[in-house]
């Protein structure tokens, strides 16, 4: 039972764009354990859902696709989509962001969340309705008997997210992927979505990679995290120790910029200055150069190597732990 | 990149472009120079094969075939022109009212035009032919007045959107009137979306006059119409198969030219509009 | 049903009041203003237009649709019989138009910007410029004359001992078919294309494939379903085409229906026929276009919700 979960190694992702591919993924290499929960996080456009979608095989049109990616020992790159399929929904399932169109609204909710038990598992009509409704009560849906016969619309925001989850656990698979799954929520079921989310993951043992904007949420919820910034990990290690330490100059931003209750009146938040750099005109170098404080010479002509910063505590940063001025 | 020279790259606008501008330009000649007078009868030249008098050849009658094109150009371009005008007229004044004063005038323009959309031009160019007697006139009234409907449904789902959007509620909060905002913010608006309708509706206006004609129901003799012509081209089917493909021939160029450069002008003018070509 | 009897009116209203005289128009410029007081007379015409107005309504109501000046016969009886063909006509032309567009529109968004897409979105712009009186011609050329597959004209009979026979019968609505069909299809391929891409690009659809479901099976499963509600508006409005089509193309190939009816009328001025026969005709766009309604509420649920 040695081989990991999930292994990625040096992951390049290339976009088509009006001026020829851009790379929008740039050299991503992370290994999860079985049962590991592991979170992503960074802000919008850094690459954290092309991370998932590369996994899942679910690319936009036109992208390359260059590295490794293995499952349980099975590489994922290359493979046709046809072979992947199999996989998706049975081994690795995804919950995505939006659940407001995420469902098909034509279908019942008891169809959409049977499709992948008669998929993979081949149940008939019946068993799989059955089976559906189990999984319904599992997520915590009111009136899940009522529900399997109603239609996405007449659910809330919340309601579907439950729906999505029963569905992408509906097979058991080894690794769940959420990408944002509370995002579009009110605040107050962002919570109860994530325990449930934690208590389903724990009871079977599967591994979570969670993707998120909210270092809160990372904090609450995963074993480790991975800090990504323009399509590059910058710094990874145990939740804790990561948040604790904040060894890359992004970490440290991300961290500082986090709105808190009880800040002093008339505190301004503060902010990285700058923006995330367009992928086309991001050069050789850290990424990041041109927002950090601490960033010299060197720190334009290279790609900063990993540096342990802890155990199992890595930093892609040459000045980690001095002082921000 | 401006606009003439992105223009000048879109090959669907350029292919119709390029037929537009013969069909303009032959209307245009028409009324300048033709091989032969088209109207000018030789019936002991009937039926001749194209040749290097007649280069597409004589109808039944010994009228040049060639010159009965370039004048039937001025038909169709006509109709389509004024055709268009009226529905613009008509129906971009209703759709606009419609969206800008919403509630009940904008259900009675919605009825009004549904209802308009039920009968189709043909059958209004049957009815007014039946009573005023057939002719280009009664074909351009009958089929400006279908447009008017396509129009105004047209108008008033454009000018719905860009008056939900923000820019036209400050507009209003800044104490801008109706008539005013539609003027200044709506209109430029949907400006392209009516070009590129309007384009279209041409080319449906040709293949509209069209069918008239070769009913016998548009314009009348001696003015050349190509619908008429496929109909006479048509009775000669087994003497002179020809006779019926040339006038074909130009209305489908006519309209598909029309039609690419619809397609291209909406690439063209709104990226947006372009998403699934 | 508000929109019928405002037709009615409409209609009524052009064709019975506006243009002055009707009896004059019947009998042309060269009448004498006795013979055109005796058939106003004859018509009832000299009655007040309200009552004129209801005794048509109620003839509508009961089928009595009155008596064709020029053929002398009642209207319904006249219109019944051109029914037979016009109607299979249609049909015909409606049902080749769904497979073939359904077909090339569906192949050609699974094929997107690559060569198969081209092609069909290439012979669909083709098929858009075709008149299809001019398509009836050609393939009549092509298929009566050089090859003398189907007649070029002219209708057998439904039964045999007229001459005909249900293989003639069809044999004769075969080329007048496919002229309608082939510019109905073009308009509702790229239609079909577009509402199938765009139902590609939505959420649920990379749900399904999260799932596991081949691109195929989401095709199927998912996409068809939701891409057929806005095809089937189209497919509604294009009934008025088929409509004008069937006309034209009557027309062409000598076909003793409705199509010919009407333009026969117009020639006559056989005024009472007109009128019934446009009444009819805007009945039938009326009555398909709430039956495509009624579908929608059908394939789409969330239209019952809104109440409709």
């Amino acid at each position: 039972m040695n081989t990991p979960l999930l292994e990625v190694q040096d992951l390049r992702v290339l976009l088509p764009t009006a001026h020829g591919p851009v790379a929008a993924l740039r050299g991503v290499s992370f290994v999860m354990a079985r049962g590991e929960k592991l979170g992503l996080i960074g802000e919008s456009g850094c690459g954290k859902s092309l991370t998932a979608l590369a996994i899942m095989g679910l690319l936009p049109e036109g992208a390359q696709v260059q590295g490794s990616i293995r499952l349980l020992g099975q590489e994922l790159v290359g493979l046709a989509d046809d072979t992947m399929a199999r996989l998706r929904g049975d081994r690795v399932a995804m919950v995505f962001q939006e659940p407001m169109t995420a469902l098909n609204p034509l279908h019942t909710i008891g169809h959409q969340v049977a499709e992948p038990l008669r998929l993979h598992r081949g149940l008939d009509r019946r068993a799989a309705r059955a089976e559906a409704l189990r999984l319904l009560e599992c997520v915590q849906l009111p009136n899940a008997a009522q529900r399997l016969d109603a239609h996405p619309h007449q659910l809330s925001g919340g309601q579907r997210q439950r729906v999505m989850i029963a569905m992408a656990l509906a097979c058991g698979p080894e690794l769940l992927i959420a990408d944002e799954p509370t995002t579009a929520l009110d605040a107050s079921l962002q919570h109860e979505v994530l325990m449930l989310i934690d208590e389903l993951v724990r009871g079977s043992g599967m591994g979570l990679l969670l993707i998120s904007h909210d270092l809160g949420v990372m904090a609450r919820h995963v074993q480790r995290v991975m800090v990504m910034y323009a399509g590059t990990v910058v710094e990874d290690g145990p939740a804790a120790a990561l948040f604790a330490r904040r060894a890359h100059p992004y970490t440290r931003g991300l961290y500082a910029a986090r709105p808190r209750l009880g800040a002093g009146r008339g505190a301004l938040l503060p902010t990285i200055p700058g923006r995330v750099p367009a992928l086309a005109d991001i050069g050789t170098g850290c990424a990041f150069a041109e927002r950090c404080a601490l960033a010299i010479a060197a720190c334009r002509q290279a790609p900063p190597p990993p540096v342990t910063v802890g155990p199992a505590h890595h930093a892609r940063c040459i000045r980690t732990g001095e002082a921000l001025p | 990149m401006n606009f003439p020279s992105r223009a000048l790259k879109h090959k669907s606008f350029v292919a119709g472009g390029v037929l537009v501008a013969l069909l303009l330009a032959l209307a245009l000649l028409s009324f300048v120079w033709t091989p032969y007078p088209a109207a000018e009868i030789d019936v002991p030249n009937k039926l001749q094969p194209p040749s290097a008098a007649h280069w597409l050849g004589t109808d039944s009658l010994g009228r040049d075939i060639a010159s009965q094109l370039i004048v039937g150009a001025r038909a169709s371009i006509a109709v389509g022109l004024i055709a268009v005008g009226i529905g613009i007229a008509g129906g971009v004044a209703l759709g606009l009212l419609a969206a800008a004063r919403r509630g009940w005038v904008e259900e009675a323009v919605m009825r009004l035009a549904d209802f308009g959309l039920a009968f189709p031009a043909l059958l209004t160019a049957i009815m007014l032919g039946a009573i005023y007697g057939p002719g280009l006139v009664t074909a351009i009234v009958a089929i400006g007045l279908f447009n008017i409907p396509e129009f105004a449904r047209i108008t008033r789902a454009s000018a719905n959107t860009v008056w939900s959007r923000e820019f036209v509620l400050a507009a209003r909060a800044c104490g801008k009137g109706r008539l005013r905002t539609t003027l200044e913010h709506v209109l430029p608006n949907i400006a392209s979306v009516l070009i590129v309708q309007a384009t279209i509706r041409f080319a449906i206006a040709i293949l509209a006059e069209a069918s008239l004609s070769y009913l016998g129901l548009g314009a009348q003799p001696p003015l050349p119409s190509w619908g008429r012509m496929l109909s006479e081209g048509q009775s000669m089917m087994y003497q002179a198969p020809l006779l019926a493909v040339w006038p074909g021939l130009a209305i489908v160029l006519s309209v598909l030219g029309l039609n690419l450069m619809g397609d291209g002008l909406r690439d063209l003018l709104d990226p947006k509009l372009a998403r699934s070509r | 049903m508000l929109t019928l009897a405002v037709a009615s009116a409409l209609v009524f209203a052009v064709l019975g009041l506006l243009p002055g005289n009707v009896a004059q128009v019947m009998l042309g410029e060269s009448a004498t203003p006795e013979a055109v007081a005796a058939l106003e007379h004859q018509l009832g015409l000299d009655r007040p237009a309200l009552v004129r107005y209801a005794d048509w309504l109620r003839g509508l109501a009961t089928f009595d649709l009155g008596t064709s000046h020029a053929y002398d016969a009642p209207i319904a009886e006249l219109i019944a019989e051109r029914l037979v063909v016009t109607v299979p006509l249609a049909l015909l032309a409606m049902a080749l138009t769904v497979v073939l567009a359904l077909a090339a529109g569906v192949y050609a968004a699974s094929r997107h910007n690559r060569a198969g897409d081209l092609a069909v979105m290439a012979a669909s712009q083709l098929g858009i410029a075709l008149p299809s009186f001019w398509s009836g011609i050609l393939l009549a050329m092509l298929f009566a004359v050089t090859l003398p597959w189907f007649p070029s004209g002219g209708f057998a009979g439904w039964h045999e001992d007229e001459g005909g026979g249900l293989w003639e019968g069809l044999r004769s609505l075969v080329l007048p078919a496919v002229a309608l069909a082939v510019v109905q299809a073009a308009i509702l391929a790229r239609f079909t294309r577009s509402a199938v891409l765009d139902v590609l690009r939505e959420d649920f659809v990379r749900t399904a494939r999260a799932k596991g479901l081949t691109r195929r099976a989401v095709l199927w499963g998912h996409v068809l379903r939701n891409a057929m509600v806005p095809v089937l508006t189209v497919m509604g409005l294009q009934f008025a085409n088929l409509i004008t089509g069937t006309v034209v193309i009557e027309n062409v190939f000598s076909l003793p229906g409705l199509g010919r009816l009407v333009f026969q009328a117009i020639g006559n001025r056989d005024l009472p026929l007109v009128q019934a026969l446009v009444m009819l005709i805007a009945a039938a766009v009326v009555t398909i276009n709430f039956v495509v309604d009624v579908l929608y509420a059908v394939i789409d649920p969330r239209l019952k919700l809104a109440g409709r």
